[in-house]
């Protein structure tokens, strides 16, 4: 059996949790129908019946939701030993997960504890024997080839490697509920407290429509000005690239990339970024990007959609007059 | 007493620009590039010099890998390490859970010569290899707590507060030592290295080891890099010109609104 580690929001399964069970298709189709199951993992926000009914949607038979005192804080090793349990009682050969921190933080546990390998970050599924896949390194700047030839095989998938996408053959996917005991040892580090994040730090920038992005082309703090006026003309929101923020000219909160936020808007306006791969790993899901730059050879240029040529510090300060005209003010 | 914090940094590639690989497909080519330290783990020093600093303890930095990772320890004694250990080793033959059980056999070497070290820190994971699960690992070897992923971090008393973002927002942890715990970049702002410190981190004495067990090895089939994607870019205009047609293609996007 295929295990897939399940997380949810208020709106249900979320979208990386439902695009490693699309994946688990794959490996489920080349063993010739290994069944699927997921398991969730404490309270959950989202309307339970609705979840079974998505995850059932996506081909997966059995869905196994982990509650109970233990599981009521977030710890890595507590919520580990619910998906061990899950998985000695359904013997899955294999393990999944989307590759967010709480994917990865949890099937590091599971691996360390069944002295297995984990793949981080698997972007495709080679074959069954030996079982291979290909996952992304170095930021996504190369990928490796590399065998899970232990059981269970574990392995994280990368975000939007695969788009979700219902099963064919829909299942009627069956609730099975448990409350296992934990060790004290697996409860040691736990969430003591959480406290939601201000709505104008990262937030905001997840969520934007439209995110406007400066780079090292900004020149200083100063050089700001124009840009904060393009991301409120567009009701968007500020992105910056890392050497922005380690020069101390914006705060980490509004980093792109791979160490920084990842965003999915309509519209993405990186100015003065050179589309460095780990700055690339965090607006690569933008919809639509128009890149502003004095470099035609840039990678993010060479990356977008739509581009122009030129220094920001004209070309911005002449689209806010446009809109600005345009809007009649 | 002040508390023991132990750093671990890993060398890698600066992959910043463009990414080569060597001849057998099986690392990055770091010749034309150049090296650096994992950009969490530049965080995590910085968090075990003022964890060193606020408690009146020390942080000692530990690195396994070549000869020339020598520079990256060299790196950490400027900033404010005191002490530094090498295990000198090809690091392409470890694996993540080689590179843990080498981090437990210092730790637990260091323990039996009198230096118990109360924290591990290590980045959340490595700018090359990416593993995320070194951390978690060593906590397993070492028998101790482990918290994943966190910025920012104090030392009260014999307990760890720790805390980062959550799918919620910003999760704390309070975590009795000894334990590990891995850092993610944006918490602090690491410190660059004066002339003093650099004069200092000379004449520091590094312990040099060799590795405790035969490497299991990571399950690395090959590299390969991604497919380059055609260029279809639409070029708008240059400079101040541009600006009406930006607008326009704004107006056909839906993206203003008035
Ligand atoms: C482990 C690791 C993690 C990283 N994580 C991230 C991350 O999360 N996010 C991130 O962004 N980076 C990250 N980086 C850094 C990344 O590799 C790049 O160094 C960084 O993204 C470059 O920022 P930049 O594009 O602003 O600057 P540069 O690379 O210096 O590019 C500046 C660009 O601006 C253009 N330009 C200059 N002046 C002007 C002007 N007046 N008008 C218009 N264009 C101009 C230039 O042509 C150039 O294309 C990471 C690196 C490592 C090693």
């Amino acid at each position: 059996m295929i295990l897939v580690f399940v997380e949810t929001d208020a709106s249900g399964a979320t979208e990386v949790s439902r695009e490693a069970v699309t994946f688990a298709r794959t490996l489920s189709a080349a063993g010739g129908g290994v069944p699927i199951d997921a398991v969730l993992v404490g309270p959950s926000a989202a309307d339970l019946p609705g979840v079974v009914q998505s995850l059932g949607s996506h081909g997966v038979r059995r869905v196994h939701h982990v509650t109970g005192d233990a599981f009521g804080a977030y710890s890595g090793a507590a919520w580990a030993s619910a998906v061990q349990g899950v998985r000695a009682t359904a013997a899955s050969v294999v393990v999944m997960a989307a590759g967010t921190p709480r994917g990865m933080e949890v099937l590091a546990h599971l691996a360390a504890r069944a002295g297995v390998a984990m793949a981080a970050n698997v972007t495709s599924f080679g074959g069954l024997s030996p079982f291979t896949v290909t996952r992304q390194v170095v930021g996504g700047a190369a990928l490796e080839e590399m065998q899970l030839d232990q059981r269970p095989a574990v392995f994280t998938v990368a975000g939007h490697a695969v788009e979700a996408a219902p099963a064919d053959q829909p299942v009627d996917a069956e609730l099975v509920e448990s409350s296992p005991e934990v060790s004290a040892d697996d409860l040691r580090a736990r969430v003591v407290s959480s406290d939601p994040a201000p709505p104008d730090e990262a937030g905001g920038l997840k969520s934007a429509r439209v995110v406007v992005g400066a780079g090292r082309g900004a020149g200083s703090s100063e050089g700001f000005a124009d840009l904060v006026e393009l991301t409120d003309l567009l009701g968007g929101s500020l992105g910056v690239s890392r050497v922005v923020t380690s020069l101390g000219w914006r705060p980490h909160h509004e980093q792109v990339g791979q160490t920084g936020v990842r965003i999915s808007p309509e519209l993405y306006i990186p100015c003065g970024i050179s589309g460095a791969i780990q700055h690339w790993a965090g607006c690569s899901s933008a919809k639509t990007i128009l890149a502003i730059n004095t470099d035609a050879e840039a990678p993010m240029v060479t990356k977008a959609s739509y581009a122009v040529i030129g220094d920001l510090h004209e070309v911005v300060p002449a689209i806010n007059a446009e809109i600005r005209r345009r809007r009649g003010a | 007493m002040g508390a023991s914090v132990l750093v671990c940094v890993k060398r890698v590639v600066d992959s910043s620009g463009e990414v080569v690989l060597t001849e057998d497909a099986q690392a990055v080519d770091g010749r034309f590039a150049g090296f650096t330290t994992s950009a969490h783990e530049e965080c995590a020093v910085e968090l075990a010099i003022q964890a060193a600093a606020s408690t009146e303890g020390s942080a000692a930095v530990l690195t396994i890998g070549e000869a020339e990772a020598v520079e990256q320890l060299r790196t950490a004694l400027a900033l404010g390490c005191t002490s530094a250990t090498h295990v000198v080793a090809d690091s392409s033959r470890l694996g993540p859970a080689d590179v843990a059980r080498e981090i437990a056999a210092v730790v637990r070497d260091h323990a039996a010569t009198g230096e118990s070290h109360d924290l591990v820190l290590l980045g959340n994971d490595a700018a090359d290899s990416g593993d995320f699960q070194v951390g978690i690992r060593l906590a397993y070897e070492l028998g101790w707590p482990v918290v994943n992923g966190v910025s920012t971090l104090a030392v009260e008393g014999d307990e760890v507060v720790a805390s980062g973002e959550g799918p919620d927002g910003r999760e704390t942890y309070r975590v009795s030592l000894p334990a590990v715990v891995t850092v993610l970049e944006g918490g602090v702002e690491p410190r660059y290295p004066g002339v003093p410190g650099r004069l200092k981190a000379k004449k520091i004495l590094i312990e040099e080891r060799e590795l405790a067990a035969e490497p299991a090895g990571p399950k690395r089939v090959r590299l390969l890099l991604p497919p380059a994607q055609p260029s279809d870019v639409q070029i708008l205009g240059t400079g101040a010109e541009a600006a009406p047609a930006v607008v326009d293609l704004l107006e056909t996007l839906g993206v203003l609104a008035r």
